[in-house]
């Protein structure tokens, strides 16, 4: 089975900070990570290939630095790293970002499953994922929470909804959006970080992929962000004070409008 | 290829644009802005706040496309068992303002089996125009058949702008539909507003965990589509009586078609209340103790007729099924009260809950940083307070 699972570099949100004084967001000091929903994505695919065989390539676009992030899943047990990196690509909304990684998807040929993250932890669109499959004319299920069973042509998955699951059955190739709920991601093993160490992840350019370059990057995207602002932080209010009793009578007072 | 250019005879080095790069992109060499092209996004920020005009984006634009054939304002409307959702309410509301402004229609799309009846509800909610499709496969949502559906509809009716929920199905579809019609696709938008003079929907939404706000536009392509966060946008009201067109469309079997199959839907028992849906939520952290501790949470909820809610670490400690979480790694809610009790505050738990509209923080440690975005803050025992809430909150509701 061969499976492709797509990550992304995000900027530890944890550690963005707003700036009291100018109201913007302090930048120094904040490192980056694989997204966190990416890592259940890495811990399925590997799992996946635990279970049928196969072989795992993590796939990511962005700067030349996200060949960490693709390391970091080497480490984590995927076999081969591919990093789509062009200054063409830069401005990429959702629509252009899903175009080039489906063109990326394309190059790499020969696929079984598509795993993908929820949605990444700096721009939560949920929009890249089913992006691919709508590209690719592959069918996909958003928010699994379980591969129940998979073989060389079809899965049985559970995709998480409001209310509780749904049991969706799918031929492959299919794209999946993992949630949190589908694994405990593992630690690195020591074999896993010296092999990520000296890996050399294939580095594909605009051209490479043989995308359209009216596609990509700013062009290609319908969206623009036309202002970025800080929103007004919420401040902390009114200190309740007194025994429990008084507390509560005077909670429930103020509470009364909104809960009945 | 669209490049950003710095001006250096106009740059003066003043600084404002490094605080304004939310990605870091700008540094100072020489007293003047110099942009690390790795790290730009081409986001605009930069060249919005500078006052001397130092910095240029090109784009290559191709023509301006004609887009005055788009008219009018759609919300697809969610349905589950033939029980128009709460959102499309929301999104009714919504609509119908930037309809007005506008000037054009408010239609509501509605796909389903058995749902004709829905029609006349949505009519009494403000939508002028229906757009209804009755087939079997559209029983319940299932990601190919509504794409297909939604780009037959939307290329033949051309709507300028598309409302969707940003829940699981409308994420879902509409990320698939965005792509096949090439349309521009905003997400989880808490601000809709129209430029008149151009006739674009500006959608504002949270990023970075709700640490910064973009305001975003579709210039140059139709539909402008956007996804709306639950509980932001205001319910529209019932009209009685109101009558709206309805067209009732059909198409042939092949749009459809699923390679998917749905094999069954289960409703989990005991999440009486979806949590994303709720107006009240009571949520437990690791100051609850243990399942015990999280259970008096439960009745407090119950007694509100709200729903439970959980912080990571009481999930992660199997107190409560991850479908509870709220947070970064779980669900973002709007609450009208949200009560957190032994939580903390951790940014990822913020991030999920910080715009309820009130907040009552009770946890035992007076520096916790809930306190510091909670409306209400009671420093104290929740195993003290906890039950005394749920028994005044009793007392008082029952008159």
């Amino acid at each position: 089975m061969n499976i492709i699972v797509c990550i992304k570099q995000v900027p530890n949100t944890t550690d963005v900070k707003i700036d009291p004084v100018t109201n913007t967001l302090i930048r120094e000091g904040v490192e980056s990570v694989i997204n966190p929903f990416d890592a259940y994505a890495i811990e399925e695919a590997v799992r996946l290939k635990e279970r049928c065989g196969g072989k795992v390539t993590v796939l990511t676009m962005g700067p030349p630095q996200a060949e960490n992030a693709l390391r970091e899943a080497l480490a984590l047990g995927c076999d081969e790293a591919v990093l789509v990196s062009d200054r063409k690509f830069a401005g990429s909304d959702t629509w252009a970002t899903s175009y080039t990684l489906a063109a990326a998807i394309r190059k790499i040929g020969d696929f079984d499953v598509i795993l993908c993250g929820k949605q990444a932890s700096d721009g939560d669109t949920a929009q890249v994922g089913p992006g691919i499959s709508a590209h690719l004319d592959i069918p996909q299920v958003t928010y699994v929470k379980k591969i129940e069973e998979i073989s060389g042509t079809v899965a049985k998955v559970e995709r998480m909804t409001e209310e509780g699951y749904d049991v969706v059955e799918t031929p492959l190739p299919c794209l999946f959006t993992v949630v949190k709920e589908i694994n405990t991601p593992r630690l690195p093993s020591l074999k896993g970080m010296m092999r990520a160490k000296s890996a050399k992840p294939l580095k594909w350019t605009a051209e490479d992929i043989e995308a359209d370059p009216a596609a990509l990057g700013l062009d290609g995207s319908p969206t623009r962000v036309i202002k970025i602002f800080t929103p007004e932080q919420r401040k902390g209010g009114e200190m309740l004070k007194g025994d429990t009793a008084d507390i509560s009578k005077e909670l429930v007072e103020l509470l009364k409008d909104l809960v009945i | 290829m669209a490049s950003i250019t710095i001006s250096l005879d106009k740059c003066n080095g003043c600084t404002i644009c490094l605080k304004a790069c939310p990605f870091g992109a700008i540094h100072m060499a020489n007293k003047k802005a110099v942009i690390d092209m790795a790290a730009c996004t081409l986001c605009g920020a930069c060249a919005e706040v500078c006052k001397f005009s130092a910095i240029e984006i090109k784009e290559d634009s191709g023509q301006k496309k004609d887009l005055t054939a788009y008219r009018d304002v759609w919300v697809f409307c969610e349905q589950k068992k033939c029980v128009v959702q709460s959102i499309s309410f929301e999104l009714l509301g919504e609509g119908r303002k930037l309809a007005d402004k506008l000037g054009v229609k408010l239609c509501a799309v509605i796909l389903g089996s058995g749902i004709e009846a829905l029609a006349e509800e949505l009519a009494e909610r403000g939508a002028d125009r229906i757009y209804l499709v009755d087939h079997p496969a559209l029983k319940s949502f299932q990601d190919e058949p509504y794409t297909e559906v939604l780009v037959k509809l939307a290329e033949e009716y051309k709507p300028e702008a598309i409302l969707c929920g940003a829940t699981t199905i409308g994420r879902s579809l509409v990320s698939r539909v965005a792509i096949k019609i090439n349309a521009g696709l905003t997400a989880d938008c808490t601000e809709l507003d129209i430029d008149l003079k151009e006739r674009l929907l500006l959608q504002t939404r949270p990023a970075f965990g709700g640490n910064i706000m973009a305001t975003i536009i579709t210039p140059n392509h139709r539909p402008q589509m956007a996804t709306v966060r639950h509980k932001v946008m205001q319910e529209a009201g019932i009209e009685k009586g109101r009558k709206a067109e309805v067209i009732k469309k059909s198409y042939p079997e092949e749009v459809f078609k699923s390679r998917t199959r749905l094999l069954d839907i289960v409703e989990e028992i005991g999440e009486t209340v979806n949590l994303s849906e709720a107006d009240i939520i009571v949520s437990g952290g690791r100051g609850m103790g243990g399942k015990e501790g999280l259970a008096l949470v439960g009745e407090l909820a119950k007694a509100l007729g709200g729903a439970v809610g959980a912080s990571r670490s009481a999930v992660d400690a199997d107190w409560i099924p991850y479908s509870h979480q709220v947070g970064q790694t779980g669900k973002t809610v709007c609450p009208k009260l949200y009560i957190a009790c032994g939580i903390s505050g951790q940014i990822q738990h913020l991030i999920g809950m910080q715009s309820a509209k009130v907040i009552v923080a009770i946890n035992k440690d007076p520096d916790a940083p809930i306190f510091k975005i909670a409306t209400y803050g009671i420093v104290g025992d929740v195993f003290d307070i906890v039950p005394a809430l749920t028994k005044e909150f009793k007392r008082v509701l029952k008159k």
